[in-house]
């Protein structure tokens, strides 16, 4: 499946979420519980230290769907969660991945 | 000056102005305990985590203050989970403390481990595992910061035996925590709301427990009346607009009276204020309020449009946001609109049979309220009493009802009482239980001796989980299982056990002196008395149903 294609056969186009949060061990566990908890498709993420070392970035590849303005919302509520940016499917961060994941 | 991990969380929590705290010391927690020995910080030893988490909240609940409470690892940790969860649905600061193992022994399953990071992190607003004792500095004050600001909540510090026992030096101490500068609103919205309000033929007033969490009870009262609002609360909004005040509506859905929801129905507008549309509230959300615009106005942005749409959502403190409307909002008198609702109560009133007999389930409620002025705190476990005594008693102060509303726990009532108490010594507290829900926390008894709180625990004795007999009976065909106790547990001798004086409504031949005599005394006091399993809390709407399809009442 390409990235910026639609889930396959689903109907539901992706979104991207960018995420620049404290660099901790934990902060994975409250952001991968928030989208469990509500069963919310989370097809991809990525997450690296960015250069100051005391934060991390995590991209999320999350289904376009009616629950996540709230889901955003909800993010943006977590304590080492500094910032939170919707990006649409053409983002480019898991395009170049995607040679990774082939066959 | 040095301190050790432990001497420096006892001497941050005393710079907080924590002076009582409750708790169930363990082997993880011990450098902890050794270091409050020496502490002017009263704790309170509860008989079960649960307890001292309950405990805790009585103390949060009934100052608006977070509220400490301490337990050892592994099993003491997974006790608190409940209370923790309850503070969390309910929004209640609190600050919880436990010990864990030493550092180089997490993740090897060792004596009393267990994963107190993951297991807190779905029930709190924030928690922490304090790898470094310097951590400490940072995270005491933070909690507290947290717990208190905007949407209160629980927080949760997990801190290993190590770096409780490490060894700091410090020059001076961190200031203390307190909670942020409330944010920043938007005066368009208000504004927009205003218009709203000003236009609407038939509003109705939502008020939950933002309302109380922000102080806001005058300002609410002041809306109300120069808008002429038909004002409804959730069962957290209780004791904001008194009881008998001509606007109160009293409770709203599954339990509210029938002219309540019917009044909703007919609504143009609704002003929801600190609530947060819950299910019990509501019943079916497309049915709720049909007609009706939505102002919703909230701290915690998150549930603005997360059950109902908001037509004007503002995100902000409800009282600087009610400060803010009052001067834009038109004095009216919505005279046809309170002509409709004075026609509503008048043809469909809230039942309360046998309301003169204090041997029955609202005539008792009644008479306790009878006996006390507004001063006393009330707090309930959870079941049919629970919902008789958010029907019958006349609140009519904020902070004076205390009940578990979002997780519902039976065995909130009595610790949370006795927490209450110990945080407002002069105040009489009663708790109103049942017999299913005194035995969850039971073992408090004990502490409430110890500690002399003045609680008066209300025990309605139908020898049943009455609120499941009832669903059993009203939805399953009356195939009652699971649901009554064979064999009566004598209430009285078990007080009596414990220490503390009971008295027996059943057996005596003025039931209202003896209630008297019991409540006006001060000291712990467990009153019982025997109603009928048959009784049942009406009306009610069946869960997943519109609000009104009440069935009763």
């Amino acid at each position: 499946m390409n990235a910026r294609e639609g889930f396959a056969g689903t109907g539901f186009q992706k979104a991207v979420l960018e995420l620049t949060v404290n660099n901790h061990p934990g902060v994975m566990s409250h952001v991968a519980g928030l989208f469990a908890r509500r069963a919310f498709n989370v097809e991809g993420i990525l997450c690296m230290p960015m250069e100051d070392g005391q934060h991390s970035r995590i991209w999320l590849m999350v289904r376009e769907d009616t629950r996540l303005a709230q889901m955003v919302k909800q993010v943006e509520k977590l304590e080492d969660v500094l910032e939170v940016s919707r990006h649409g499917a053409d983002h480019k961060v898991f395009e170049r991945l995607e040679s990774f994941f082939g066959q | 000056m040095q301190y050790s991990g432990a001497q420096l969380i006892v001497r941050l929590l005393e710079q907080q102005g924590i002076t009582t705290v409750a708790g169930i010391p363990g082997g993880a927690a011990l450098p902890l305990y050794d270091a409050l020995s020496q502490s002017t910080i009263h704790h309170v030893l509860a008989r079960h985590e649960q307890g001292a988490g309950f405990i805790a909240q009585g103390m949060a609940r009934a100052t608006g203050r977070a509220a400490v409470c301490i337990a050892s690892s592994g099993p003491g940790a997974t006790n608190l989970v409940t209370a923790i969860a309850d503070a969390k649905l309910d929004s209640i600061p609190l600050v919880c403390i436990t010990g864990q193992v030493p550092l180089s022994m997490i993740g090897t399953d060792a004596f009393q481990e267990v994963d107190t990071y993951g297991l807190s992190i779905p029930i709190t607003k924030h928690n922490w595992l304090v790898r470094d004792v310097r951590e400490l500095l940072t995270v005491i004050p933070e909690a507290f910061r947290i717990a208190e600001s905007g949407r209160p909540g629980p927080v949760w510090i997990d801190v290993p035996k190590d770096v409780q026992n490490a060894v700091i030096d410090l020059a001076e101490l961190p200031a203390p925590g307190k909670a942020d500068s409330l944010p920043e609103l938007d005066h368009a919205a208000i504004a927009r709301a205003a218009e709203m309000i000003n236009r609407a033929e038939r509003p109705v007033l939502y008020l939950g427990g933002g309302v109380v969490a922000s102080d806001a009870a005058a300002q609410a009262i002041m809306f109300a009346e120069q808008a002429s609002l038909p004002t409804t609360m959730t069962l957290m909004g209780l004791g904001t607009l008194p009881t008998d005040h001509p606007l109160s509506l009293g409770m709203l859905g599954m339990h509210g009276a029938r002219f309540t929801n019917y009044i909703l129905n007919e609504a143009d507008l609704l002003i929801v204020v600190g609530a947060r549309f819950d299910d019990r509230a509501i019943g079916k959300a497309e049915k709720f309020c049909p007609d009706a615009g939505i102002i919703h106005i909230d701290i915690d942005e998150s549930e603005l449009d997360k059950i109902k749409k908001a037509h004007v959502g503002i995100c902000g403190d409800v009282k600087q946001v009610l400060e803010l409307l009052l001067p834009q909002v038109q004095v009216k008198l919505r005279e046809t609109w309170l002509a409709r609702m004075a026609e509503l109560k008048e043809a469909h009133p809230l039942q309360m049979p046998d309301l003169d007999d204090p041997r029955s389930h609202y005539g008792l409620v009644r008479a306790v309220a009878d006996q006390l002025d507004d001063e006393a705190t009330i707090t309930t476990d959870v079941g049919q009493h629970q919902m008789w005594v958010a029907q019958a008693y006349p609140l009519r102060r904020p902070r004076q009802w205390l009940t578990s509303g979002g997780l519902g726990t039976m065995g909130f009532g009595m610790p949370a009482a006795i927490g209450a108490a110990l945080a407002e010594r002069e105040r009489t507290v009663v708790c109103f239980s049942g017999d299913g829900s005194i035995m969850m926390n039971i073992q408090e008894l004990a502490t409430a001796a110890e500690e002399g709180a003045n609680i008066k625990i209300v025990l309605m004795d139908n020898q049943a989980l009455g609120m499941v007999y009832q669903q059993q009976g009203m939805f399953y065909n009356e195939r009652f299982h699971a649901v009554s106790y064979r064999r009566p547990t004598d209430f009285v001798a078990l007080a009596k056990a414990c220490g503390i004086r009971a008295v027996d409504l059943d057996t005596t031949d003025d039931p209202r002196a003896l209630l008297a005599d019991a409540l006006q005394t001060p000291g712990p006091c467990l009153i019982h008395c025997s109603i009928d399993v048959q009784q049942r809390v009406y009306p009610m709407v069946p869960p997943g149903a519109a609000n009104t399809e009440m069935i009763g009442g």
